[in-house]
């Protein structure tokens, strides 16, 4: 017995000992990363570019790609809010003077584009390379990130249309940049250290204080705002969003006729969902793309039209509905296409 | 506020709740005499409303269900448990309009359901930002690097396999999406509290301490203060976090939720766990780790996760969840049945520490009384609150009001837009107020 305790206490010492010496201190845990697998993934860029591939491109070159590549989400001029908020817009050259986006307090914005927010422009490189094209992720080459970026940036008329952008000058339309000072740190909310120790902002201070009083605390309730009506039902039938039983019920939204529950959706509407397809199609609408009921329509007589779309989806296209070009849909395996194509021209339902 | 209440009708949980203090000791002492006349009075109590439905009781009671008289299903039937078929509306669900693109969305938590701290690992919120993957845990690495080489002694590559056997922490925290109750920063624009605070889940997370991991590459802390945690999907999302809070241990990485792996929804196998920072910064999927010595300014610190303020500057690196709550029982779009008595419940959490107090109001923030905090208080975690309330069947305003241990009040309406407009989106941890109308129906409104 006696023995048995003298080892757990050994035990316990060695591990108290080996809790001080802390570097490489798991046997076997875990290997050296080679320069290779570093630098597969280390693709971050600071705003300081450290991290910046070498390369160039050029606004010509970067229009091309970007009709491309990223027109059908984006727009042609980056303009587009339909898939997601607009990039380009709402910025002016005396913004572009000032580093400051005017608009952002004066109130003329009537949205904010990436270009009216964003402060480095590392970050718009950073980010193109790491995630874009929507579809296919860290696709783009650095030549072909600069030339997209330099196209951006043109649009944003912050570089001419004959620049070319590199790892040289970026630090020089860093300067451009229309809301460089646009960004501040002064506040309580960053968890680390304050700035006056190395850190950012002061050190946890709240900005906005209340106080818990209990009695008679005001004179009077004064409602700023409520559910509009029309808002009621905007998210549905609230009764079949709560239990129905227990202390409260979810209240009728839906009148009282209220219409039969969906049925279940189909898998082939879930696979377009999925598969991002509903970003640009409706199903009896166009959103950037045509709507189903139309590509139904316009096909429905034609006897190869499975076959001619599927590869259409598979490898995307331009002119047929308009000059937003449909991207690659490499990702969908065939079998998927096909159930998508003959979906669409069963009705979509 | 009193703590039983008088309820005609309603038989009470008997004996110990059914006897007083008094009672208990009388009995004690031998005297009954007036238990008889006690349950004689709470006997004729519950059948005068049964008398009204079936003159010789509760159909439910005297016609066997054929659960009663049936055989039921035998283990296994379900080799992963579900739901009962009559919880089929707690859901996840989305808000029309709010995006367009579903790879890039949110679902939110259906709070007005929910009990407890916990939240069910099928149930809890999600946010996308270039959709979501089943990730081959076999296949899946993290990466730990510096920004600089010299920060770092030995840059490693952790399996699974590795990560699994290094010595684990389990911990309870809330995680919010720094844009809960972003929709509401102007006016009232949903009508639930599964869409005003619906991003926002607590779960028992497991895994190893990132601090654990960075010993064991040997980073220099000394140059190395900032930490930038690198998702494994399409956008390989990106966040600055203090390396204070990983040197004090709170940073995790995990791949334990609720017991079991980690759901791919929320990161399987491996996400980083940030207490009391907006959920963007719990990077889903973590591939890497890099350590550095400035911030990175990434396009969700740069972009999107900044805050306008009325000057048209924007705050930066904003992280912080300030301390909220929230009642959920009664909550927006649910009906009370009758007049009477009511347990009001909610949740209070703070991204600073603990929860101290939660006062509820019903005259929408005349008076105040301080409601009973459910244990356990866990640090940056959701506590529970609950507080006995009778409705008299007149319009009333609910509300709730927390306090964390830095002494912190949760502000109103009037006294965050003061400072900070209606226009940042992020951040919004107002007191939100419930208005129950004469016909029992709550809404969402807000008191200035």
């Amino acid at each position: 017995m006696s023995r048995f305790s003298k080892s757990i206490l050994v035990l316990a010492l060695f591990g108290a000992s080996t809790a001080t010496f802390a570097f490489d201190n798991f046997k076997g845990v875990g290997r050296q990363a080679t320069p290779a697998e570093i630098k597969a993934w280390d693709i971050d860029v600071r705003p300081d570019f450290k991290g910046l591939p070498k390369g160039s491109g050029n606004v010509d070159r970067g229009q091309e790609l970007f009709e491309e590549k990223c027109a059908s989400c984006h727009g042609t001029f980056g303009e587009s809010n339909e898939v997601f908020t607009p990039l380009i817009g709402g910025t002016t050259k005396d913004d572009i003077k000032t580093g400051r986006v005017k608009g952002l307090s004066s109130g003329d914005l009537p949205q904010r584009t990436t270009f009216t927010k964003v402060a480095t422009v590392s970050t718009v490189f950073d980010y193109i390379q790491r995630a874009m094209p929507w579809t296919a992720p860290k696709s783009l080459p650095p030549d072909e990130v600069y030339a997209i970026l330099a196209y951006m940036l043109n649009l944003a008329e912050i570089v001419p249309a004959d620049f070319t952008l590199s790892d040289k000058n970026i630090a020089e339309v860093q300067k451009l940049m229309p809301n460089r000072y646009g960004m501040t740190t002064d506040h309580g909310m960053w968890p680390g250290a304050p700035a006056k120790k190395g850190g950012m902002g002061n050190g946890g201070i709240p900005d906005v204080k209340n106080v818990a009083c209990v009695k008679n605390c005001k004179s009077e309730v004064k409602i700023g705002s409520s559910l509009p009506d029309y808002a009621r039902n905007a998210h549905g039938n609230l009764a079949e969003q709560n239990r129905t039983f227990g202390p409260v019920r979810g209240v009728n939204t839906a009148g009282d006729s209220a219409p039969a529950k969906p049925a279940a959706a189909s898998p082939a509407l879930e696979l377009a969902q999925k598969s991002g397809c509903m970003a640009c199609h409706g199903i009896n609408n166009k959103i950037v793309g045509p709507g189903y009921n139309e590509i139904q329509a316009r096909y429905k007589d034609q006897p190869d039209a499975e076959t001619r779309l599927v590869a259409k989806v598979k490898a995307g296209g331009q002119g047929v509905w308009g000059a937003v070009p449909m991207p690659p849909n490499s990702h969908l395996s065939d079998a998927d296409l096909k159930t998508l194509v003959q979906w669409i021209m069963s009705g979509a339902k | 506020m009193v703590d039983s209440v008088k309820q005609p009708g309603r038989l009470q949980p008997a004996p110990e709740n059914f006897l007083s203090e008094e009672q208990i000791q009388a009995v004690g002492a031998g005297r009954r005499d007036f238990l008889r006349k006690g349950l004689f009075a709470a006997g004729a109590a519950v059948a005068a409303p049964l008398a009204a439905r079936a003159s010789e009781g509760d159909p439910a009671i005297l016609k066997l269900p054929e659960w009663t008289t049936t055989l039921g299903q035998p283990v296994a039937v379900r080799p992963y448990g579900l739901p009962s078929k009559y919880e089929a509306g707690v859901i996840r669900r989305e808000s029309p309009g709010l995006t367009r693109v579903g790879g890039a969305s949110v679902s939110f938590t259906p709070l007005q359901s929910l009990f407890g701290i916990i939240t069910p690992s099928g149930l809890h919120f999600e946010r996308h930002h270039q959709g979501w993957h089943d990730i081959d845990p076999s296949r899946h690495r993290l990466m730990i690097n510096g920004s600089d080489p010299d920060f770092v002694k030995k840059p490693k590559v952790y399996t699974m396999d590795d990560i699994m056997r290094l010595p684990p922490v389990s911990r309870i925290h809330f995680i919010e999406c720094g844009a809960n109750t972003g929709l509401e920063w102007g006016n009232v624009a949903v009508p639930t509290v599964q869409y005003t605070h619906g991003m926002l889940s607590c779960s028992e997370f497991t895994g190893v301490p990132l601090k654990t991991l960075l010993d064991d590459c040997g980073v220099d802390y000394k140059r190395a203060r900032f930490v930038l945690a690198e998702g494994a999907d399409g956008s390989s999302m990106t966040r600055t976090i203090p390396m204070e809070m990983v040197e004090n241990g709170e940073v995790m990485v995990a791949y334990g939720q609720n017991g079991e792996m980690l759901r791919p929804e929320n990161g399987y196998p491996l996400r980083l766990v940030v207490p009391g920072v907006q959920g963007v910064s719990w990077v889903k999927w973590l591939r890497r780790i890099e350590v550095g010595d400035k911030p990175y300014a990434t396009k969700d610190e740069a972009v999107h996760y900044i805050d306008l303020m009325p000057d048209g500057l924007h705050r930066q690196y904003t992280s912080v969840q300030e301390c909220k709550s929230v009642i959920n029982t009664p909550s927006g779009g649910q009906q009370l049945l009758e007049k009477g008595f009511f347990n009001v419940s909610g949740i209070a959490w703070s991204g600073r520490g603990k929860i101290t107090r939660v006062d509820v109001s019903v005259d929408g923030g005349i008076n105040w009384q301080t409601a009973r905090l459910e244990g356990p208080i866990q640090n940056k975690a959701l506590t529970r609150f609950n507080t006995n309330w009778v409705w008299d069947g007149k319009p009333a305003i609910l509300q709730s009001r927390a306090i964390d241990d830095t002494g912190y009040v949760q502000p109103t309406y009037s006294q965050l837009r003061a400072v900070r407009g209606t226009k940042s989106i992020y951040h919004n941890n107002a007191i939100q107020s419930w208005k129950v109308a004469e016909s029992g129906e709550v809404s969402n409104v807000q008191v200035l």
